[in-house]
């Protein structure tokens, strides 16, 4: 699985942080995405399919 | 299929539309029933003009997140609220509330270090106590209670006082002027009056942060005067609009979500014995979903033609996207009038919104939420309504739904 984040979209809603921690952060300074595994496992899958769903800005890609 | 004939306007519903009284949790009947012909449709609004009205979940979704929707209300043909919005839009300073693409994005930033997951997940232990020692008074106090008064708005506001970083001793000026425009009786003057006591107050507090800042919003806010990019009039303004956005949204949510609780008894033995805090969130998600509080009609303004669902929404036409109808939406969530707390895509409800403009407070609501309902329905397993349900007040002319008091007993 690859994820791609696109921080110009990002409007720092944390959804993604909620969907999967280990996948998403969000910096100090203004609450924009960090990426913190481009590969993550399988077993990511769901979470990480629901936080590209759930971001408000389309700011998150995943291709299986 | 292109619409190719203008309709008439007296063949047009008026929007807003009135709930039935039948079943005041659901969303005003006739926009369920669009929803069965077509996503979206034409209707008539106070000032003759013809936007569309969104009550379908996919197209919702979709111009939500759509760049050729704009928020801004001083471009022409934006469907604005009431006269009283068309007047100030001239006067609004460019904000959140009226910019799009990358202009936004920088007032957005601006606001974002205080609701991030886990600046939010950091103010749980004073939330829990300021839940608790709300329901201590409660308990300590008579029957019956009012959950309205003495939990669902003393709650927020003393939540978002914390975090915007009203000193403890102003919190109770803080607390009047911020409710004196939720009042039931209250008036515009009564609001306006509200807000610029607030306005006032907290441009001094801004420069007051300016030179002893703290970790809370308003310093952060006071950060970006001191760099230049904004000055104490707009980072005063923008933390009011915080205040007031996250404020009776919240606090209406906390009363009106407890009256669903009260009347779905098994759906809130479910809520309270779970120890599993997925299901304890998912509960707050669906119960977003089934009230959908904001009932004014999200307006925004096509800058350039858009094909959806058959039909060609031209540059210049108003769009309105209606929450609630979206959240009922049978296509998206299967019967959407049953109150599921552990319905499976609840997350994706629209009651925050979605694009951009998505609430800016939307994580610290949801804390908030799953603390104050789990707490409740814990610490007071005996609660019931203290009226009969058809006695309930329900706030149907404010821009969030709600009941203006909940008087309970246990």
């Amino acid at each position: 699985m690859k994820v791609t984040v696109d921080a110009n979209k990002c409007v720092s809603s944390g959804n993604c942080v909620l969907n999967d921690p280990e996948v998403f952060d969000q910096d100090e300074d203004a609450g924009v995405v960090i990426l913190l595994q481009e590969n993550p496992s399988s077993e990511h899958a769901a979470a990480v399919h629901a936080a590209a769903l759930a971001c408000p800005g389309r700011a998150i890609t995943v291709e299986d | 299929m292109t619409e190719t004939v203008a309709e008439s306007r007296t063949d047009l519903p008026d929007y807003p539309m009135e709930r039935s009284g039948a079943c005041p949790f659901s969303p005003p009947t006739q926009m369920l029933a669009m929803t069965e012909t077509a996503p979206l449709s034409r209707v008539q609004i106070w000032d003759g003009s013809t936007p569309w009205l969104v009550t379908g979940y996919d197209v919702a979704r979709s111009l939500f997140a759509d760049t050729r929707i704009s928020v801004d209300d001083c471009i022409d043909g934006f469907p604005h609220w009431n006269e009283h919005m068309l007047s100030i839009s001239t006067r609004r300073p460019r904000s959140v509330f009226n910019t799009d693409a990358e202009e936004h994005t920088r007032f957005r930033r601006m606001l974002s270090k205080p609701f991030t997951f886990r600046r939010v997940e950091g103010l749980r232990p004073i939330i829990q106590k300021v839940t608790d020692e709300a329901i201590d008074a409660i308990l300590a106090g008579p029957q019956p209670a009012d959950i309205v008064e003495q939990l669902a708005l003393p709650v927020p506001t003393i939540v978002i006082s914390e975090m915007l970083g009203v000193p403890y001793a102003d919190h109770e000026f803080f607390q009047e002027h911020a409710n004196r425009g939720l009042a039931r009786y209250a008036t515009a003057e009564d609001t306006a009056k509200g807000a610029m006591g607030l306005h006032s107050y907290l441009v001094d507090l801004v420069k007051k942060k300016m030179a002893n800042p703290a970790e809370d919003a308003l310093s952060d806010l006071a950060e970006r005067v001191n760099a230049g990019e904004i000055d104490e009039k707009e980072a005063a303004q923008l933390g009011t609009g915080l205040l007031i956005a996250g404020h009776e949204t919240t606090a209406n949510m906390i009363g009106i979500g407890v009256l669903a609780l009260l009347q779905n008894p098994e759906q809130a033995d479910l809520l309270r014995e779970t120890d599993d805090p997925k299901l304890v969130a998912n509960a707050v998600e669906e119960l977003m979903r089934y009230l959908s509080i904001i009932q004014n009609g999200q307006r925004r303004v096509a800058l350039e033609d858009i094909e959806i669902a058959g039909v060609t929404i031209k540059a210049g036409d108003g769009v309105i996207i209606d929450l609630a109808p979206a959240d009922w939406d049978p296509n998206q969530f299967a019967d959407p009038d049953r109150l599921r707390l552990d319905r499976e895509n609840a997350g994706q409800h629209l009651g925050f919104g979605y694009g951009r403009h998505q609430c800016v407070g939307s994580q610290l609501a949801r804390a908030e939420m799953q603390i104050v309902f789990q707490t409740l329905l814990r610490r007071i397993p005996t609660m019931k309504l203290a009226i009969p349900f058809a006695d309930v007040d329900f706030k149907n002319d404010r821009l969030a739904y709600g009941v203006y008091s909940l008087p309970v007993t246990w």
